[in-house]
């Protein structure tokens, strides 16, 4: 084989690497080498900032993470705070950080601590804290950052009204999600489990989201019934205490579950909803009787599970439509009368007999219910509005927001204001105040509406959704206000001049008790020829007649019972906004544990909806 | 007394004897035995037997999210991880309909080149070690540390980077990276003389790695053999060249490429190559300081990320030949199969067994280093 020259190689020239005897070596000096700023090391999490909602176990993997419930720790489903921290098994972890990358909170990073020798295996098992797997705070490393953040935090847009288009008249607001939004919105979801356990009903809202991910729509309409018999009120009006606990939120929009909810009942007809809300009725009749006063979501609800387990359930219902607040009280543009109706239709398919117009009173006395029925709900809701009681509310010109949302829904003609003023900060304090903007834009073609709430603006009881959608449509929202006086005058001495107000120094007392206190000099009046007070209702009991109010037991104004909403006198159970509130998830959440406690007491085992649980 | 049973194993009359070699160490050429039959110290039969290491990547990766399986592939090759961590996520581009951005592009390719140097330098200390040279062991090693260093620094992670992610990288580079890495092929390129002086010119290397273990062009295309090893025996083959991908069509690189077809011309193609690599380099360092912007596309939530249906192949030329990934998803959140086309499986097996067929004992770790073959790569 032909060699050239350059192939052949040298015996001399690598003795030249013996000049390397003179030099340093590389390995010094002999100090632990700092890592580097994104080090993937041993974990560090923050307690404070972690929520314990597993999203990083979710992720392992290596299936290296477990969590680990730590007592003493906050638990506050409501907040979405379980009481758990993630625990790392450095057998099997392998260090690629996805964890970090999927923390909802951010507060998981890894260390640039890096060495860790022990003989005993149990060591290598640990509870991450913010100092470190051996406490001695080594600083951050691969952490948190906007480029390797693996969620999405922004949420799919609602398409809806515009002010101009929404001010005149009662439209539904909200468009809904159309499938290619839903889905994108349904896909950003860590399947965290946060909103099942915030919800009062506790809904299965991790395993419908997944449904409609999948393209699954009846499934995600099964899994909504399996807790709630108002999905259609609650895609739209529901105060979604899940998306306050949506892991997502604590950094970005929270997975707008309300809508998907809305969404899945909007895309499955309703013929097929009635089929799958159906499916488990029981077969054979118990014959057992159950009455239910109030047609409310707390009753129906009750009706609904009961009616499927198969007693004979009557509901009374003193108004012309079932439905309670949810028609009276809510304005059609946030729930058209039509969807709520699909839903009653679903609860009346279930065989529920929901008689309207059927006041309990005279024709229909208390003691006949409970003689012709084995159990009794009470669920009849706060009808009453209350007064602020200032001077001047005497006024015919002075209503109630009840009542008049009341008329608005009866389609009663009433005298539109030319200008008004409503007094609260609540969501009704906005319904009464937005519908008679819609009647005035109407009627005299523009709004003249003021609402004055004690709170200030950052602290406003209502959603934050509602202020600004008032604003919007022209109603002008003055905070940090209360009423002193409603003054008398105006038209021929007999209107109203307007309301007085005081600015508001303080709502609560030292002990937190309701008692503003006001600068009594700072007064301003609003003209108005109508005030309307929105400051809260009241139960209306008088129907249970003297006998049985005496017989029961209450607690500050309200009938007083028990966790399973029993009330002291056998038989009669109580449940709704007239012991409870304060909204219609809340109402459904009653109901259910009512109708497995009259289940059980008429001889019936665990419910679906407890099994569910 | 002898047992009645007992039957002593009869010997054929011949020097022949069968020796068991390796497995011995859980790195490059470790977890991987041969056994081979020897008449005196020539070879007369080798039989790879590998399998110490052995993982189940392909069956591993159908259990775990898309996402997930960026942890698991730099695993597949320990000395050079991360062209498997490119053809995975390619192959998930692909599938996915993922558009890289310009950035992530070339900091790809840099991650590529760097560790393609890394490979290389790890090589030749072995390869001189298989031959008793053990202080250019110890420089190649320690130079390539200060590789390892910047992947340290840009990735948080010295040799399982789990850096490209579907889509792109995982985050940008820190600040002043470029400027160490160029320090860092600075420092390089000042020790390759003593390099050339210590082992590429020393009279030992050539003579011992002269001639030993040649493959012929015919015989290479024959056995599947790709990469430098292909190109040491005459076939300026290269996957960056035939089938570009990321940025290399912008890159002004050479394929090296010798004839000898032997361990010789082997490492010849490798130092070459290094070269080549720091030249690649410096073109990537350059364009990362005038381009910017994001180095990910957005990805969808990896809980809930399920890839259309369909099926991809995608190569890369990893500093052992040829890398390539086949995909298949069913429209699943997880991987219905995927299949690796490890260099190493064509390089430690068929191609082993051939060429160790008449060489000698003494050259046998040479030969199986020359080859560049990587176990943990041929097991999976």
């Amino acid at each position: 084989m032909d060699v050239t020259p350059k192939y052949k190689g040298s015996f001399v020239k690598p003795l030249k690497a013996l000049s390397h005897l003179f030099r340093e070596p590389v390995t010094l000096p002999m100090v632990p080498r700092p890592a580097s700023d994104v080090y993937r090391g041993f974990h560090v999490n923050d307690w404070e900032a972690c929520v314990g909602c597993g999203t990083c176990r979710q992720i392992c993997d290596n299936a290296a993470i477990r969590m680990v419930r730590i007592p003493g720790l906050p638990d506050e489903p409501a907040k979405g705070i379980k009481p758990r921290r993630p625990a790392i098994d450095y057998g099997r972890c392998c260090w690629c950080a996805l964890c970090v990358d999927i923390c909802p909170t951010g507060s998981l990073s890894l260390s640039r601590e890096y060495i860790h020798v022990s003989p005993d295996v149990n060591t290598y098992f640990i509870l991450p804290d913010e100092k470190g797997m051996h406490g001695l705070n080594f600083p951050k490393g691969w952490a948190k950052s906007d480029d390797s953040d693996l969620l999405d935090l922004g949420r799919q847009e609602m398409p809806a009204l515009e002010a101009e288009a929404r001010g005149d008249n009662f439209g539904e607001i909200v468009h809904g999600y159309d499938e290619q939004a839903a889905i994108l919105e349904a896909s950003r979801c860590i399947q965290c489990g946060m909103c099942h356990e915030a919800c009062p009903a506790h809904m299965h809202a991790p395993e419908y989201i997944r449904a409609i991910w999948d393209g699954d729509k009846e499934r995600a309409v099964r899994e909504i019934y399996r807790t709630n018999p108002f999905p259609e009120v609650c895609g739209r009006v529901c105060t979604h205490r899940c998306e306050t606990a949506c892991s997502i939120g604590r950094r970005g929009a929270p997975i707008a579950i309300r809508w998907l909810k809305r969404y899945a009942m909007a895309v499955v007809d309703d013929a097929r909803v009635r089929d799958i809300a159906l499916e488990g009725m029981a077969e054979a009749r118990t014959g057992r009787s159950v009455g239910i006063v109030g047609a409310g979501p707390a009753g129906l609800t009750a009706a609904f599970d009961l009616a499927k387990l198969g007693h004979d359930v009557t509901v009374y219902e003193a108004k012309p439509e079932p439905g309670g607040m949810m028609r009276y009280g809510i304005p059609e543009y946030r729930l058209p009368y039509d969807r709520l109706d699909a839903d009653i239709a679903v609860i009346r398919a279930a065989g529920a007999d929901i008689r309207c117009d059927s006041p309990i009173g005279p024709d229909l006395p208390m003691a006949g219910l409970r003689e012709t029925h084995d159990a009794v709900m009470l669920a009849s809701g706060l009808g009453l509005g209350r007064s602020t009681r200032v001077p001047g509310t005497d006024h015919s010109e002075v209503r109630s927001a009840v009542d008049l949302l009341d008329s608005i829904t009866r389609g009663e003609s009433i005298r539109v204001p030319r200008a008004a003023v409503v007094i609260g900060g609540g969501n009704v304090a906005f319904d009464i105040a937005r519908s008679l903007a819609r009647l005035q834009k109407r009627t005299h073609g523009r709004v003249d509406m003021t609402l004055v709430a004690l709170e200030e603006r950052d602290h406003m009881l209502a959603d934050e959704d509602e202020v600004v959608e008032a604003q919007e449509e022209g109603v002008v929202v003055i905070n940090g206000r209360g009423p002193k006086e409603v003054v008398k005058g105006g038209t021929f001495g007999r209107g109203l001049r307007g309301l007085e107000t005081v600015r508001c120094l303080s709502i609560f007392d030292g002990e937190g008790r309701f008692h503003p206190r006001y600068d009594e000099d700072d007064v301003i009046l609003h003209e108005a020829d109508m005030v309307i007070e929105a400051i809260g209702q009241a139960s209306d009991t008088g129907y249970l007649g003297e006998e049985l109010t005496e017989a029961l037991e209450w607690q500050r104004g309200r009938i007083k019972i028990d966790p399973d909403g029993a009330t002291s006198v056998s038989g009669l159970w109580a449940a709704g906004d007239m012991v409870e509130g304060p909204d219609v998830i809340h109402a459904v959440a009653a109901g259910h544990r009512v109708a497995a406690s009259i289940h059980r007491f008429l001889g019936g085992g665990t419910t679906t909806a407890e099994a569910a649980e | 007394m002898r047992p009645e049973n007992y039957n002593p194993v009869q010997h054929p009359p011949s020097h022949e004897y069968e020796l068991y070699f390796g497995p011995n160490h859980p790195g490059i050429e470790g977890n991987y035995a041969i056994r081979v039959r020897l008449n005196g110290d020539l070879i007369q039969e080798a039989i790879t037997d590998g399998g110490y290491l052995h993982r189940g990547f392909e069956k591993l990766m159908e259990q775990r999210l898309w996402i997930q399986n960026i942890a698991l592939v730099p695993r597949i090759c320990v000395p050079d991880p991360v062209p498997m961590e490119e053809a995975y996520a390619r192959a998930v581009e692909a599938l996915g309909g993922l558009e890289v951005p310009e950035r992530a592009q070339w900091i790809r390719a840099m991650m590529l080149e760097m560790s393609r140097i890394c490979a290389h330098l790890f090589t030749f200390g072995g390869n001189a070690a298989t031959i008793g040279l053990y202080t250019n062991m110890f420089w190649g090693i320690t130079m390539r540390d200060l590789f390892l260093d910047i992947f340290e620094e840009i990735t948080g992670a010295r040799i399982y980077h789990m850096y490209i992610t579907p889509g792109g990288v995982r985050r940008d580079l820190p600040a002043g990276a470029l400027d160490r890495l160029e320090t860092v092929i600075e420092e390089l390129e000042r020790r390759t003389p003593e390099f050339e002086d210590l082992f590429f010119d020393s009279a030992v290397v050539i003579k011992r790695a002269r001639g030993v273990g040649v493959i012929s062009l015919e015989n290479a295309l024959a056995w599947g053999v790709t990469g430098p090893n292909l190109r040491a025996s005459g076939m300026p083959s290269d996957v960056r060249r035939d089938d570009p991908y990321l940025v290399y069509p912008d890159i002004e690189f050479d394929v090296p490429t010798e004839i000898e077809g032997d361990a010789l011309a082997r490492l010849r193609v490798r130092q070459a190559e290094v070269t080549q690599s720091v030249r690649i380099l410096r073109q990537v360092i350059e364009r990362l300081r005038m381009i910017e912007g994001p180095v990910r596309c957005p990805l969808p939530n990896p809980l809930a990320w399920n890839i259309p249906a369909g099926e991809a192949y995608t190569r890369v030329e990893s500093s052992k030949g040829e890398v390539g990934f086949f995909a298949v998803s069913d429209g699943g959140p997880k991987p219905y199969r995927v299949h690796v086309r490890g260099p190493s499986q064509m390089h430690a097996v068929q191609v082993l067994e051939r060429v160790l067929k008449g060489s000698r004992l003494e050259d046998i770790a040479q030969i199986m280093f020359s080859l560049d073959a990587c176990p943990p790569e041929v097991d999976r």
